[in-house]
């Protein structure tokens, strides 16, 4: 029958409509200002009596709190207040003192019904919520250049080792290694071993004024590769970093080829930001010194787990085989044939040769593996706090393991207690130094108010964007209008729903992008009811005009969706930060304005005509 | 032709406009529009924002309405060369733009803060963590060349109010200073101008925003918006194309064109911020006046085949009429949100509702007029879209 959905389709939209409600729904509720309490070390257990202590000193300065969770390794506290926030943040970092790490938070109010269902609320972009943003280059160039000179300095010593006399063997400023040799034999020689040696470089051969030269470039691809390294290491290590500042939400992305963004939500204080992300722990591989060695050649370390008042120690040499900038990956596995947890370790092509050189005369003799922090410590040894802030250096031991053959790039440790012990050892080794060095080339910091009236605003234009709309399409199509206006507020339902389900982070163009949605939105109704209108003109019946009008506006619809959906997808990929926000939500939104206005709104107008005898439109 | 004499030709229901009567008229005005916009980019150039140029930008609010006069003077005397400051949403709010460096920013701020120390004798050093012994976290270092003792005194009482972590001031030799500060140079650069704007003023000053963007950020940036409109022009010609027909698409991409350019000469012309959000706002605007011309030329399509015996300006006409009504009510509803935007949606967002308020009129508007006219200047006729069966069956076969 014209103009009636089948069952199954209304039960659709109904289903959809319902969804969208329900994963918007988290939406409503606000979260609470809150403090997060975390260990230094993830070993640090935070139970009920870390928790008291913390909770006291807020009940003494009269800060209000109603809330408080552990779950062992984190505790979270919400207050009453978002401007007691700092404060209380402040009181309990000084009472817990430094092997806490006490940041802002906001806990999530979503209830747990909700909850269960993946419902989550929104993410608020740095201009909704305050914080800081960072944008930092890697400085792959100099990967590039200590690579090449590392060939350069390996090539040499082969020639050296082969017979083969060379004029000169340098690095050029543009990364290129170049031989010289007085004659054609040597040269041939010492190409053939270069291009054996180097598979990721090519080497060409040049004659010039009686000098026989040798030119080696690397290869474009491993130039890339390189440099994607570099950058994925600095990622991780920056991930692992700020993860330690114990921010709500951070952001550390790459952008572009060699750029890192990072935004850390809810953080004013840039100093401290800053000096978490430039933070450096370091490794270095050293050997245990003899017992008979001189105390001048040795120095002693504590280990890093030492517990309670029993402080290990050992001593190792003073000069380290390798630093962390060496390791290139550090994995927690268990040993195939015995099936104890081991951690293995591979060092890059340099590190390897310095690590066999060193082990292969030392079999038997113990490595030590030092792990080194830059720490800032805010009381003395008896807990007293210090008037200013001290800047030392730590440095301890966290393995210590023989030598059982000869080492190369590739290596393992094994005797270890407990999986999660050589998990928490491939951490550290992997957390080492980073691989290219960094500069920041843009930051800015957004206050809390500013967040706060940013948010206030967008609602606002958006109630008052949605309403004017309501109005104007209620006055113009009537009845039509009625539906249109059902399928509009869906749509913004939907939108958001979306928005959530994704966790895409809503920023204040994003917001513009659904403001303009909203306007847009209308438009597919808006052609389906002109040409309603037109059919009816044309003398069609009411349901046959209904029918013909929707169906005939559809691929001008599509049509006319579809290009602005290139758009909105071009502008995603050209955009930053917030531009991609608003290009997000355009985009989702003209999908779901393609849903609501053509199949909503016929759900609604085949309910209210379909099927009737019908004499006159209300359009 | 007898036919459109008729107050209602080829089965209108309401009277035909005769859009294309006055095509020439429309030609003239949208080259007029073209030339002023075109001639303002090239003469005055586009006042681009901080994301586009890099710079250091400080938002602060007083307490009182800030006297921009008095700011701006405090400023300059305090060492600020080409310093932007205008209020930004409230009397109350100001915005801070300069392009100068940081470094050189501090260096000028500190010789006027410090009596009888002149700029040459400062160096400012930012240091990365490690590659100073006295920093291992990293941050600032100022190194002041100085014989008096005096001098010292006065370094010290500008600076241990300023609230720097980690604030130290050592005597390296007899004549230097060292000034140590973990925070790096955006936190004293935004510690000293707070100050500075302190002192112009006897409320209190909150600072709200801070950014700063190096320069080759923003050549990059500028770069690659300027191919992303390219590339959104390309795309959507190929697509049109595709669609419909060659003429169609070149009819759309020169309505779009006219669009930009007009948009962007509005902000040249009137000297208006052009940052990242307009940006994406010039491209929303592609997309809605997109929108509106498919609208468009989807129906002169439907008319070519359908009023097989009309001629192109008949055709034309009769579809801009039938899409009229569609066209205004479209661009009314948007334009009442844009409304809402601009002046309920906050300072950040002013420019970036301006552009799209701007982009829909000049989009409504050249969807009638310019894309038709250039499906007319390259004689469109019913022969370029006979080929309807074939194309309809890959119609169907798009999701």
């Amino acid at each position: 029958m014209l103009n009636r959905y089948p069952l199954w389709k209304n039960l659709l939209v109904l289903c959809v409509v319902i969804l969208g409600l329900l994963y918007s729904a988290a939406n409503l509720y606000s979260p609470d200002p809150a403090v997060q309490i975390s260990g230094v070390s993830s070993t640090l257990e935070i139970n009920s009596s870390t928790l008291k202590r913390a909770t006291s000193v807020l009940k003494k300065n009269n800060i209000k709190f109603f809330d408080e969770t552990t779950n062992g390794t984190s505790a979270l506290i919400r207050l009453q207040d978002q401007g007691d926030q700092l404060r209380a943040k402040e009181v309990i970092k000084d009472v817990l003192g430094d092997d806490y790490i006490v940041a802002l938070n906001l806990a999530p109010t979503t209830p747990d019904w909700l909850d269960g269902l993946g419902a989550s609320p929104m993410k608020l972009g740095l201009d909704l919520s305050g914080g800081v943003h960072f944008l930092m280059e890697v400085d792959t160039g100099s990967v590039i250049t200590a690579r090449v000179e590392s060939v350069t300095d390996i090539a040499k010593s082969e020639l050296r080792r082969a017979r083969i006399r060379y004029k000169s063997v340098v690095t050029t400023q543009d990364n290129r290694i170049v031989a010289r040799f007085t004659n054609e034999e040597a040269r041939d020689r010492a190409a053939s071993i270069m291009r054996g040696q180097n598979p990721q470089f090519s080497f060409t051969t040049d004659t010039e004024n009686d000098q026989f030269i040798i030119e080696g470039a690397m290869l474009e691809q491993e130039v890339l590769l390189l440099e994607r390294y570099a950058v994925d290491q600095n990622l991780t290590t920056l991930r692992n970093r700020v993860n330690e500042l114990g921010v709500s939400e951070p952001i550390v992305q790459r952008q572009g080829s060699n750029r890192i963004v990072v935004e850390l939500p809810g953080v004013q204080d840039t100093a401290e930001a800053k000096r978490i992300i430039g933070k450096t722990a370091n490794l270095e591989f050293r050997l245990e010194a003899e017992p008979s060695a001189l105390s001048s050649s040795k120095e002693e370390f504590e280990f890093r787990d030492s517990e309670g008042g029993l402080t290990r120690t050992a001593f190792l040499e003073r000069t380290p085989i390798i630093t962390g900038d060496s390791v290139t990956g550090a994995q927690a596995s268990f040993d195939s044939q015995t099936s104890l947890p081991q951690v293995n370790i591979d060092l890059s092509s340099e590190g390897g040769n310095k690590m066999f050189r060193s082990t292969v005369k030392n079999v038997g003799r113990n490595l030590g593996v030092l792990f080194i922090e830059y720490k800032t410590q805010t009381r003395d040894a008896e807990g007293n706090k210090l008037e200013k802030p001290r800047q030392l250096i730590e440095k301890k031991i966290i393995s210590l393991a023989t030598i059982q053959s000869a080492l190369n790039a590739q290596f393992r440790t094994t005797g270890l207690g407990s999986s999660a012990e050589a998990s928490e050892l491939a951490l550290l080794l992997r957390s080492g130094a980073l691989a290219a060095p960094m500069q920041f080339v843009q930051e800015s910091t957004i206050g809390p108010s500013l967040g706060a009236e940013n948010i206030a605003l967008g609602v606002k234009s958006v109630q008052i964007g949605l309403f004017l709309v309501l109005v104007f399409m209620l006055v113009f199509y009537k009845v039509f209008g009625i539906a249109a206006n059902i399928a509009l507020s869906v749509n913004l339902v939907l939108l958001v729903a979306i928005m959530s389900l994704f966790g895409a982070t809503l920023t204040l163009p994003g917001i513009a992008g659904i403001v303009l949605t909203v306007g847009m939105a209308v438009d597919a109704n808006v052609l389906i009811f002109s040409r309603i209108k037109e059919e009816l003109a044309n003398g069609l019946s009411p349901q046959q005009a209904i029918n013909s009008g929707f169906d005939r506006a559809f691929t001008t619809i599509l049509d006319a969706n579809i290009t602005t959906l290139i758009v909105a997808l071009i502008l995603y990929g050209v955009g930053t930060g917030s531009v991609k926000g608003f290009a997000v939500t355009l985009a989702i939104g003209i999908v779901t304005s393609m849903f609501t206005a053509i199949v909503g709104t016929r759900s609604i107008i085949n309910l209210i005509y379909g099927g009737r005898a019908v004499k006159k439109l209300w359009i | 032709m007898g036919e459109s004499k008729n107050k209602h030709p080829y089965g209108l229901k309401s009277p035909m406009i005769n859009f294309m009567k006055q095509r020439f008229v429309a030609i003239t005005f949208s080259a007029l529009l073209l030339l002023v916009s075109l001639g303002s980019i090239v003469i005055n150039g586009l006042q681009f924002g901080l994301d586009f140029t890099g710079g250091l930008q400080v938002e602060a609010q007083f307490d009182e309405p800030a006297n921009l006069v008095r700011v701006r003077e405090t400023l300059e005397t305090n060492g600020f060369k080409n310093v932007v400051a205008v209020n930004f949403g409230s009397d109350k709010d100001i915005k801070i733009t300069t392009q100068q460096d940081r470094s050189e920013l501090i260096t000028a701020q500190l010789a006027v803060l410090v009596e009888s120390l002149s700029a040459e004798s400062i160096s400012v050093t930012q240091v990365d963590s490690r590659s100073d012994d006295r920093l291992p976290n990293g941050g600032l270092i100022i190194e002041v060349v100085s014989g008096s003792q005096e001098v010292l005194t006065n370094i010290d009482t500008a600076l241990s109010d300023l609230g720097l972590t980690g604030y130290s001031l050592t005597n390296i030799e007899d004549n230097k200073f060292s000034v140590l500060s973990e925070d790096g140079i955006q936190v004293v650069a935004e510690k000293l101008t707070k100050k500075t704007l302190e002192s112009s003023t006897d409320s209190g000053v909150i600072i709200k925003r801070t950014e700063f963007v190096g320069p080759q950020v923003g050549d990059e940036l500028r770069d690659q918006g300027g191919l992303g409109l390219l590339f959104a022009l390309a795309v959507v010609m190929i697509y049109v194309a595709l669609r419909f027909q060659i003429k169609f698409s070149v009819g759309a991409v020169a309505a779009l064109a006219h669009d930009v350019i007009i948009v962007v000469g509005f902000f040249s012309l009137f000297r208006l911020d052009f940052d990242l959000t307009v940006l994406a706002a010039v491209l929303a605007v592609i997309g809605y006046s997109l929108n509106d011309t498919i609208v468009v030329c989807d129906r002169i399509r439907e008319n070519f085949r359908k009023l097989r015996n009309a001629g192109p300006i008949d055709v034309i006409n009769v579809s801009l009429t039938q899409t009229l009504g569609r066209t205004l009510v479209t661009s009314l509803t948007t334009l009442l949100v844009l409304l809402a935007l601009f002046f309920f949606g906050g300072e950040l967002i002013h420019a970036f509702s301006i552009a799209l308020i701007i982009g829909i009129v000049i989009g409504t508007y050249s969807s009638v007029y310019v894309a038709a006219n250039v499906l007319l200047f390259m004689h469109i006729t019913k022969e370029d879209l006979m080929t309807p069966e074939k194309e309809g069956a890959e119609l169907d076969g798009m999701p």
